[in-house]
């Protein structure tokens, strides 16, 4: 079932009646083409892909190293492959791990695999992607071993953690928005799990739900809230902006890089305009945070900084920091550069990263690193510089910052 | 013993330039295509990031992106009477390695060659007579013209995002462009590089005299760009470090920043790197290609079976493959007779250093930012009195002010110490060179074969080029340095001295990367290693592309030219030979 077809039950006020999650309906033994056309479409919006494929592995077979702040822990395979995979999965087995984070024999699945967020989709829409992955060809691949420390190995601990921050439920189509809002809400809440990396998490790696998208950690990035602030949310972005960024991976006030680049190329860009559209004004319909306070950074920062931005970055992002339209993303008003917390800002300079390539914006567009040249100092300056310059607004960036992220990125490299 | 692959479709020999458009042409077309490339792969980031690719020591004096000589090379004579040694260092000229080939390393001087170079000979003796052709200057006609080429130059340059202003629009002049140039359908996709003070004096000076400066053509992205295939560049930021380079803000024209972002990962399409051909594999008959042997960089052989095999190799490699393969009978200069290696040739360059009062600051410069005049190329003044063949143009190029090479002193300065110190200091802002870039022809004794004595790793003989400046050259190369020199004086200068290029040809200084000839193209199979088409004559599922083609060379950088070949072929392979795989021309 699909929001559409939920907003019809709604405004019927049979919402009761139409919930795939409370009426469980018996399983087709061969699913149409309609249903395993949407489950393509889901697993797309899900980016089931990016967790559950190995780097140079078979697509779904699972095996790559999810980094989190308690340890590794590596997908599992999503073929219907019987000894390895979920081919003797049955969509009641499939669908109670999307709602409840459970495997077929019982076992707690830790929240890196976000049922948090898959818990809101509805029963129709998880047949429909159990129905798209039978039709992918098993492969042979048995699970990786979790790098856990123990007592985290321990299953039984998740159950803890799911009473404390777990919240079941299918999505509830909220009737005083519109259709379209809700196909959007549904994608953003649920099966686009954006809130995996935008929302702050707690002590125990749950989101804070009340500072929903408001930025967070996910992959040794800070992924910029998405809130619509004009200063380092998407304030400044229209609907159609917000539409060309996931369908091309770049618009005029930002591109994506990093994690974000793999979600447009593997997921986003191959959602309909449709579908887009509804994510797009689903974001636009919430409030700005409050603003928080910035100081400028003390002169002989902005001094050192402004050559080194002339020196290293002026030659793409230009000497008033505005860019190059479609090309090279502009950092005057840009909203990673004035997010609160700079590890992002940070990270980028060291590493550099590339953009995404899609069908409408191919381009393999990449940023170098700087972290063989530049020192901590170095970076903080220039980091702090581009925070302040040119209107931009946001807290300077401390040498011992640089330091820090330098150290895990490092880190991330040796691995 | 060699282990077989799986047969491809098409097999292309190197990812250069000229590979690269086949495969996405050829891809399109339906067919799967391997792409074997005996250098690394290289990309924009992190290959060629800004701020680490600025690195003159490296890149322009330690030769980082080129072939390496105690791997690969070739062994060089002037004269048949002499015995060729082997290039153990590169100089006179710098074939690349690597994904990307020359088109990573180049400068982006993108020009079209005129009506009347592809029509070298019958044009000559039409215009001037047969007795004006030395008997020993084996020039010919390509069997395409300017015309069969239009469309596809137009292709080259779109793909590219040229910078550059049209002189002639369907045959109507336009101001400010090459009034020489021959009819182009529409104007360059950008407009030209803004330009310097070097660009600015030589204007006015040329003008001066009565010549008729142009911006020249330029692969360096004046604006931020989209081409054709959907792939967008940067603009170019007048770094000044284009010519042995590549490029760190996707603003020079190469597969990378052209091609690579819809042809990787394409469906169809693969690349092995360090992988390199050591010979085309004919059947029984001699007459068929089976695919290529390579071997890997774990020294590992493998014998790659493939329908149709392309050569796309720089020209010296693609001549020694044929020979090697035994593909087209070796060219014997004694008896004059065979084709392959025959017509090598190569161009002869000049330049006028001028010393300025005002501050020329030549470090703001990109690969092709520069201001010519055509006057003096092709057929386009009269020869008759000057009894020569050929020409060039001369152009104030401001490529960039490295400190290391790209600095020019007045005559006299010590070549060391406090006196060289000071005149670098007074003149490294306030100083421009007028280059000067000629044409070659082709001679009974300037070719390719395969050495007698120096063979390479696999045990292959190395290839010989024999290869000498002839007095045809010397002359017109005076002729064109004469010229500059009437510009440098007309710019009113407080010093300059000119530097002639001067006989015998040697292999040691650098003088420039356009190595032509050896597999030519052409109408006639006596005299020919491939068709107008690109096409062996003698093993047809076999093409060769590049400006081993070229009959003789003309005076202008061969990249636009070579470009437009490229699609010629690709089109021909396409709509010809797909549908009826054999010879598009017969013999006869």
């Amino acid at each position: 079932m699909d929001v559409r077809t939920l907003a019809t039950c709604a405004a019927l006020g049979a919402v009761a009646a139409c919930a795939g999650a409370a009426v469980p309906t018996p399983v087709p033994s061969e699913s149409s083409h309609a249903a395993i056309a949407r489950g393509r479409n889901l697993v797309r919006a899900g980016d089931c892909a990016a967790c559950h494929t190995a780097e140079h592995g078979k697509p779904f077979a699972g095996g790559r190293a999810v980094p989190t702040p308690f340890g590794t822990i590596y997908s599992t395979n999503i073929t219907p492959d019987d000894a390895t995979g979920i081919g003797t999965w049955s969509a009641d087995d499939f669908y109670r791990a999307m709602h409840e984070g459970i495997a077929r024999d019982g076992h707690h699945l830790y929240p890196a695999f976000p049922y948090p967020w898959y818990t809101k989709v509805t029963r129709t829409d998880s047949d429909a992607i159990k129905a798209y992955l039978d039709t992918l060809a098993p492969v042979d691949e048995p699970p990786r071993e979790n790098a856990l420390p123990w007592p985290l190995t321990l299953r039984s601990g998740i159950a803890a953690w799911n009473a404390a921050f777990f919240h079941e439920g299918t999505y509830a189509y909220n009737a005083q928005k519109s259709a379209q809002w809700n196909e959007g809400a549904y994608l953003v809440e649920g099966l686009g799990h954006c809130g995996a990396c935008h929302t702050p998490k707690n002590f125990a790696g749950a989101v804070k739900r009340r500072d929903a998208l408001e930025g967070g950690y996910g992959e040794n990035w800070y992924a910029t809230s998405l809130a619509n602030d004009v200063r380092d949310g998407i304030g400044a972005w229209t609907e159609q902006d917000i539409v060309d960024f996931l369908r091309r991976g770049a618009n005029a006030h930002a591109t994506a890089f990093g994690p974000m680049a793999e979600v447009v190329t593997h997921s986003t860009s191959h959602l309909t305009d449709t579908q887009l559209h509804a994510i797009a004004v689903y974001l636009k319909d919430s409030p700005p945070r409050e603003a928080s306070a910035a100081s400028a950074p003390g002169r002989d920062v902005a001094t050192h900084g402004a050559g080194l931005y002339l020196d290293d970055c002026a030659g793409c992002h230009m000497a008033q920091g505005e860019g190059l339209a479609g090309v090279f993303p502009a950092l005057k008003g840009n909203g990673v550069v004035q997010a609160n917390d700079a590890e992002t800002l940070v990270h980028l300079i060291l590493t550099g990263e590339s953009a995404a390539s899609t069908q409408a914006n191919p381009n393999r567009f990449a940023m170098p690193a700087f972290d063989w040249k530049l020192s901590d100092q170095d970076i903080a300056d220039v980091a702090s510089y581009v925070r302040s310059a040119w209107g931009n607004s946001a807290a300077p960036v401390s040498a011992g910052t640089v330091k820090d992220v330098r150290a895990k990125v490092e880190h991330i490299v040796e691995q | 013993m060699a282990t077989r692959l799986p047969k491809v479709d098409c097999v292309l020999v190197g990812f250069g330039w000229t590979a690269s458009i086949l495969a996405h042409e050829l891809t399109e077309a339906g067919l799967q295509v391997l792409a074997l490339e005996r250098g690394g792969f290289r990309d924009t980031v992190p290959d060629f990031s800004t701020t680490f690719i600025q690195d003159e020591l490296r890149y322009a004096v330690r030769n980082g992106l080129f072939e390496e000589p105690e791997r690969e090379t070739l062994t060089f004579r002037n004269k048949t009477s002499e015995t060729a040694l082997p290039m153990r260092q590169l100089g006179s000229f710098r074939p690349a390695s690597g994904a990307g080939g020359a088109g990573v390393h180049w400068n982006g001087q993108h020009w079209r060659f005129l009506p009347t170079d592809f029509l070298q000979r019958s044009h000559i003796e039409q215009r001037y007579g047969r007795k004006f052709i030395p008997d020993d200057m084996t020039i010919q006609d390509w069997g395409v013209t300017y015309e069969d080429l239009e469309p596809h130059f137009d292709a080259f340059e779109y793909l590219c995002g040229t910078s550059g202003r049209a002189g002639n629009l369907g045959g109507q002049k336009q101001d400010g462009g090459n009034p020489f140039e021959a009819a182009r359908r529409r104007d360059y996709p950008n407009p030209p590089l803004k330009r310097g003070l070097a660009q600015v004096k030589f204007d006015e000076a040329a003008k001066a005299v009565g010549f008729h400066p142009f911006p020249c053509p330029a692969s360096n992205t004046s604006r931020a760009y989209k081409n054709p295939l959907g792939v967008e560049m940067g603009a170019c930021t007048y770094c000044g470090y284009c010519e042995w380079f590549g490029c760190g803000n996707f603003s020079k024209s190469s597969p990378q920043t052209t091609i690579f972002p819809v042809l990787i990962g394409k469906d169809g399409f693969e690349y092995r790197v360090r992988c390199e051909v050591t010979r085309v594999d004919l059947d029984a008959s001699k007459t068929h290609a089976t695919g290529v042997t390579y071997v890997d960089a774990q020294g590992r052989e493998f014998e790659q079976p493939a329908d149709l095999v392309i050569l796309c190799a720089f020209p010296t490699h693609n001549v020694h493959l044929l020979l090697v393969s035994g593909i087209g009978k070796p060219y014997d200069p004694q008896a004059n007779a065979g084709v392959t290696g025959r017509n090598y040739a190569y161009q002869i360059t000049s330049s006028v250093d001028v010393f300025v009062d005002e501050l020329v600051n030549p470090f703001m410069g990109a690969g092709a930012l520069g201001q010519a005049v055509d006057d003096f190329n092709g057929d386009n003044f009269d020869h008759g009195p000057e009894n020569f063949i050929g020409g060039g143009y001369l152009a104030a190029w401001t490529t960039g002010g490295r400190p290391i090479l790209q600095s020019h002193v007045p005559d006299g300065t010590p070549t060391w110490g406090s006196g060289w110190k000071k005149a670098m200091a007074d003149n490294y802002l306030k100083s421009l060179s007028i280059a000067t870039h000629g044409s070659v022809m082709s001679y009974r004794d300037a070719y390719l074969d395969l050495d007698p004595t120096y063979r390479d790793v696999y045990g292959n003989p190395l290839l010989r080029l024999t290869f000498d400046y002839h007095d045809n050259e010397i002359r017109m190369s005076k002729f064109l340095t004469d010229k500059a020199e009437m510009i440098a004086k007309a710019m009113k200068p407080r010093a300059m001295h000119a530097k002639p290029r001067k006989a015998p040809y040697s292999i040691v200084p650098y003088q420039t990367t356009h190595n032509t000839g050896g597999a030519i193209m052409g109408t006639d199979p006596r005299t020919s290693v491939v068709n107008r088409y690109l096409q062996s004559w003698d093993v047809p599922n076999v093409f060769v592309m590049g400006a081993s083609a070229f009959p003789q060379n003309a005076g202008y950088n061969p990249t636009g030219t070579v470009g437009a070949l490229t699609y010629w072929a690709a089109e021909a392979i396409r709509k010809q030979y797909l549908a009826k795989p054999g010879p598009l021309m017969s013999k006869a």
